[in-house]
């Protein structure tokens, strides 16, 4: 499905992060990040396995603090926040865990419900049950709601993945590998659904992954992600229109036999 | 922020291994405190859980209770066996029962359904939760704005002080039941007169020690299946270190504690 042009609010940034340092003991992750998403932007970081992009995002969702430097997410600075603000901001952003993160002790019905009891409440048996309808047909997986996890496949897992965060209506979504382990077909798929969130739910994202098919038909901008800086952000083709060593063999890989 | 981060001091070129060691212990020993302490701090607070303490309490008795039966059975048949012959040699077999009943209710009652219930629950609340650590369920709730201690820590470790006790309460049932099939079998001793030996010589306290006994058992095998789970990583084997570390750190703190409680109640009596 060809990508359908977003309506991008360049004047409203919804994470602003300005030189982000993060180590773990000697090990120098993040190096200086700079970075700005804008409302209702999807926007791709790529980079080699253990560059830091999934710390990136796990800073952004407040599961992880900065070493030094500044993290605003929507309107709220990470480095200050209180636990009680952490929890309602937290609402508002969406997570979809690289292997799914489903609890499999729960039915998809109840791992929808789950985030939707605890954070909206007063709801009736009879909304629960139709927002939690409503979000599973919006990812076409409608038919799996008593299924339990186990029995459902690793593309179905990231659907009902994402619905469980969409349930919540969040404003941003952040994308730790959405297309990791799956099939081509079923990567198509995915790549589709994320568009698809972006447009119905008018969300800004950030999708981690080192699928430059993904990256190509999900992104608005691309930023890579070299020795814990941004080194090149910018259109699909801006980035890969590059003589540097460092940027080539992603797309060599990806796309030259 | 309820991160994995490790609070473990890094390893210093200029330390000894052994300084390092000492370093690693006394960082775990905060970090299993803070733990408690998060704990109390979070289990009073509302909003409580009561549907999944509930689940939980059913969970843990359900998972013991056959076990429990059968080793409450076999326990007090056989320490009633073998307690006969040093009571016959002086013509005492009427104190049987008192034996019995003093042995079980202030010692081999907690003590089995503990020991039992590290190897059942423990282990099984160890690698359940290390489990939903490793595959980052925890950090799905997390970011979905719920408690992910309050909901799997606080309800299980609640769980386990409220059910220990009550299934140490129905061991020491079982186990005089054991017992007073040998004592009716060799003695032809009516139920109603076993049932008067037995209680004779049990205090209040016998009661009260046995029963603070249970719950401090009920919630160290919580806390430690707990946090050996909720703090396991490196993936499959740390799942399986969990559980085992949550049996045997288990087991270890209730003999501790066992020792500590009989001195205390010596004190009293």
């Amino acid at each position: 499905m060809e990508k359908v042009k977003a309506k991008i609010d360049y004047y409203n940034p919804v994470i602003t992060i300005r030189d982000l340092y993060k180590s773990f003991g000697d090990m120098k992750v993040l190096q200086g990040i700079d970075l700005d998403l804008y409302q209702g932007e999807n926007l791709v970081v790529l980079g080699r396995s253990g560059t830091g992009k999934s710390v990136l995002i796990k800073i952004i969702s407040g599961m992880l603090r900065a070493d030094s430097g500044d993290v605003t997410v929507l309107g709220h600075d990470m480095n200050t926040i209180r636990e009680k603000d952490l929890q309602e901001l937290r609402i508002r952003i969406g997570f979809s865990f690289q292997a799914s993160a489903l609890y499999d002790s729960m039915t998809v019905r109840q791992n929808l419900e789950f985030p939707l009891v605890r954070n909206r409440k007063g709801m009736t048996r009879k909304e629960i049950d139709t927002a939690t309808e409503s979000v599973l047909d919006a990812v076409g997986l409608l038919s799996a709601i008593n299924q339990m996890p186990v029995e459902l496949s690793g593309g179905q897992r990231k659907r009902v993945g994402i619905a469980r965060t969409l349930i919540l209506n969040p404003e941003i979504m952040l994308y730790d590998e959405p297309t990791a382990g799956l099939d081509p077909i079923t990567c198509i798929e995915i790549n589709d659904l994320i568009n698809e969130v972006q447009q119905r739910f008018n969300t800004s994202s950030i999708i981690i992954t080192h699928d430059l098919t993904c990256a190509k038909s999900t992104g608005d901008r691309i930023a890579m992600l070299l020795d814990g800086k941004f080194e090149h952000v910018g259109s699909f083709n801006e980035v890969f229109d590059t003589d540097d060593k460092r940027v080539k063999p992603f797309f060599d890989y990806n796309f030259v036999e | 922020m309820d991160t994995t981060e490790s609070t473990v001091a890094p390893l210093k070129k200029n330390r000894s291994p052994f300084l390092q060691r000492l370093a690693n212990f006394f960082a775990e020993m905060a970090k299993i405190n803070s733990f408690i302490f998060r704990f109390f701090k979070e289990a009073f607070m509302p909003p409580y859980e009561f549907k999944e303490i509930m689940r939980q309490c059913y969970e843990t008795g359900v998972r013991s209770f056959t076990l429990i039966t059968l080793t409450g059975f076999i326990v007090g048949f056989i320490f009633t066996k073998q307690s006969r012959p040093s009571l016959a040699s002086f013509g005492a077999t009427s104190w049987l029962p008192s034996l019995v009943s003093i042995a079980i209710l202030r010692a081999l009652a907690p003590l089995v359904t503990a020991l039992i219930a590290s190897g059942k629950v423990g282990s099984s609340i160890g690698a359940e939760l290390g489990s939903m650590r490793v595959t980052e369920q925890i950090d799905a709730m997390e970011v979905s704005g719920t408690k992910p201690f309050k909901y799997l820590v606080c309800t299980r470790v609640l769980a386990t002080t409220i059910v220990i006790p009550i299934l140490a309460t129905y061991t020491a049932f079982i186990a005089l039941l054991g017992g007073y099939l040998n004592v009716s079998g060799n003695e032809g001793t009516s139920y109603r007169a076993y049932m008067e030996a037995v209680f004779d010589p049990i205090t209040f306290l016998d009661f009260e020690s046995s029963l603070i006994k249970s719950i401090v058992f009920g919630f160290t095998i919580g806390i430690v299946g707990c946090y050996q789970g909720y703090y396991s990583n490196k993936g499959t084997e740390g799942v399986g270190k969990a559980a085992n570390g949550a049996v045997v750190t288990a087991m270890f703190l209730v003999f501790i504690e066992e020792m500590i409680i009989v001195q205390l109640t010596g004190w009293f009596r």
